[in-house]
């Protein structure tokens, strides 16, 4: 039979894909350019018997988000830049109380109100160091619409299997681009629900980390497993605690637990074009990578050894690639719209292997091939 | 027989954070007792707060027990009331936690009239950070931030829940310690959005900077400010100058929240 297909606006294939991945809770708060998530969320949630609810602001709409979570559902809010910078405060209370939950952010420009309706690429660094003090980040950034579908659903598995928070960040362009998307049949994408505790309701407690990377079991609120949730340091039992030891370790953990190489492994994932034989190497993520790809086709035509590396995982910060990548080219071009964030990145970790600059734009307009073309040539 | 507290609370919890004097732990005494009334099963209860010194009481409770960021006790709340209808939600927390930071969360949840029972603990101030003025510290009195008196006016907490769409309001003291789980219990059993207001007493961060010389003080003054609503009905207004109306101020039933939703879901799906 032939698979289901539309075309599809990117925040319509966002909220799909998230009734796909078994979401059963929406919190939100419109905002353009996320807003049709919610609006797409309100209608198909109850035809699953899921819950969508309206709150009064970003920050309530987090908050229930959380709730949701500990009540058992898959939960997921959507906004954009100046919505995330209002979560910041709860999406750290997830971080900390290890809560798993989605958050979309459709990004547009900034700071503050910004051009509400432009696409923006400005908040990939407030996605990993948005909320405050020190946290693991996960974050995906698809460059189409039916990737916004499978990455949604892969943020979903992320924040379940590693109990915490997940970003998906596209900026406005794909959000309201319309593409065809090619629906996958149930049980054709991999879904993972998060792990039940297996001891006695009397033995449960939901920090009793086996090892130091470890992710513990969550139990559900309203089952036989009562549990104590607080956004204090706490130890393994979930109460606040001030112990030195007790603090570290846990502090670490839920970094380590995001940042150890077999994590770094499952959650990284590249698309990489034409880079075996690449003298230089484009960096480009979101919908800056399709200007990318077309430029990178235009300058083999003309003899020129260009590739792409699209990091579709933004957050942990593709670090063994990139710097095996800086080894073999002379030279790296990142491709952002901001005036230069990712890019510091890159330099962290190629730093004087290769050549290296960056294409930014910040107008509103997207990143056309020949001004990248126009810088690949500058630097070669 | 002494009444059994110890079966509702955590092993191994106490003591409480909580300072000489303070109203706090009766509140708590109380919250328990109306839990008990209601037949509450700890699996089956959520008990979310805020922060502050009233939002440290869900972490002493023996049930599932959420201890929020500040101000987010309700919000956090309408998640798990709206995934688990079933369960029972309790909020509790102080008057800045409720109604300065959290204030918008209190009264679009007043509003939705969704089913849970908010145990708003009233002593007038900011007591964890120290004594800083909130929404409910009286005019012209002093804390840490207001060295000359208070310039600003109160939020009057049980009039906004009544104004927000709440459908069971009531307000007592920690003076009035078996009023308090009479009416936290008619909240619980209640339908809908129930605010139940506690004034209580923090002899620490606002006794001692308002010339309270003892916790009894404080304590004569919560008796002496407190009217019964039908007491009140028989006084003049100059009699209830500087009172407190005390008891059941509002009850009415209204569609609750996660009910509609349920409807919604049986008629999308065609049930």
């Amino acid at each position: 039979m032939a698979k289901k297909v539309a075309l599809l606006q990117g925040n319509s294939a966002c909220a799909l894909g998230a009734i796909y991945a078994g979401c059963k809770f929406f919190g939100g708060y419109p905002i353009t350019p996320s807003t049709e998530v919610a609006e797409v969320m309100s209608e198909e949630l109850p035809k699953v018997g899921g819950k969508f609810i309206q709150m009064e602001d970003e920050i309530g709409a987090m908050a229930s988000v959380i709730g949701a979570s500990l009540a058992g559902s898959k939960s997921l809010t959507a906004t954009s830049g100046p919505g995330v910078s209002l979560k910041q405060e709860l999406i750290g209370y997830a971080c900390i109380a290890e809560v798993p939950c989605v958050i979309i952010n459709v990004m547009r420009g900034g700071p503050s109100t910004g051009m509400p309706t432009g696409p923006g690429q400005s908040d990939v660094m407030q996605a990993r160091w948005g909320t405050h003090g020190d946290h693991a980040a996960i974050a995906v950034c698809p460059e189409s619409c039916q990737e916004i579908f499978t990455e949604t659903v892969r943020a979903f598995n992320l924040a379940e299997k590693y109990r915490m928070p997940v970003q998906v960040l596209y900026d406005e362009i794909v959000g309201h681009m319309r593409e065809r998307i090619v629906f996958p049949e149930p049980g054709e994408l991999e879904i993972i629900d998060r792990a039940a505790p297996t001891c006695s309701p009397e033995e449960y407690k939901p920090y009793d980390a086996k090892s130091d990377t470890d992710v513990p079991p969550l139990a559900v609120f309203g089952s036989e497993y009562r549990f104590h949730v607080t956004g204090l340091n706490k130890a393994a039992d979930g109460f606040p605690t001030t112990k030195a030891n007790l603090v570290a370790f846990e502090e670490r953990r839920q970094i380590a637990k995001v940042e150890c190489p077999e994590a770094r492994a499952d959650i990284e994932s590249n698309e990489e074009y034409l880079t075996e034989d690449a003298e230089v190497v484009i960096f480009a993520y979101g919908s800056s990578a399709r200007s990318a790809r077309y430029a990178v086709n235009k300058m083999r035509a003309e003899g020129i050894k260009a590739g792409l590396f699209r990091p579709i995982t933004i957050w942990p910060f593709p670090e063994k690639r990139v710097a095996e990548l800086g080894k073999q080219v002379n030279s790296m071009v990142v491709v952002e719209m901001n005036l230069g964030q990712m890019i510091f990145e890159v330099e962290r970790i190629v730093k004087n292997d290769c050549k290296l600059a960056g294409v930014f734009r910040v107008d509103g307009d997207p990143i056309n091939p020949g001004e990248i073309m126009a810088k690949v040539k500058e630097v070669l | 027989m002494a009444y059994d507290y110890e079966k509702s609370i955590r092993p191994g919890k106490l003591p409480h954070i909580w300072c000489p004097g303070c109203g706090h732990g009766i509140v708590m005494k109380g919250l328990i007792r109306a839990m008990d009334t209601c037949g509450l099963e700890k699996n089956n209860t959520a008990i979310v707060s805020g922060i502050g010194c009233a939002s440290r009481l869900p972490g002493y409770m023996d049930f599932n027990t959420l201890h929020t960021a500040h101000g987010r006790a309700a919000a956090f709340a309408t998640g798990i009331k709206m995934v688990k209808p079933e369960m029972t939600v309790i909020c509790c927390g102080g008057d800045g936690d409720g109604t300065a930071i959290g204030g918008n969360h209190f009264i679009h949840a007043c509003r939705r009239n969704i089913d849970m029972t908010y145990v708003i603990m009233n002593n007038y101030i900011y007591g964890m950070t120290g004594g800083q003025f909130s929404p409910c510290t009286p005019t012209g009195m002093k804390a840490s931030t207001t060295p000359y008196g208070n310039p600003d006016p109160i939020f009057d907490i049980s009039k906004l829940a009544i104004g927000a769409g709440a459908t069971f309001v009531a307000r007592t003291t920690s003076f009035h310690a078996t009023q308090i789980d009479k009416l936290i219990a008619e909240g619980i059993k209640h339908k809908g959005m129930s605010v139940i207001e506690v004034l209580d007493d923090c002899p620490t961060s606002y006794g001692r900077r308002n010339k309270f010389r003892s916790v009894v003080d404080m304590m004569k003054r919560l008796k002496e400010v407190a009217v019964p609503v039908a007491a009140a009905a028989k006084m003049t207004d100059e009699q209830l100058e500087g009172k407190v109306l005390t008891g059941v101020l509002f009850k009415e039933e209204r569609a609750e929240y996660t009910d509609q939703y349920a409807k919604l879901i049986a008629r999308v799906q065609g049930a």
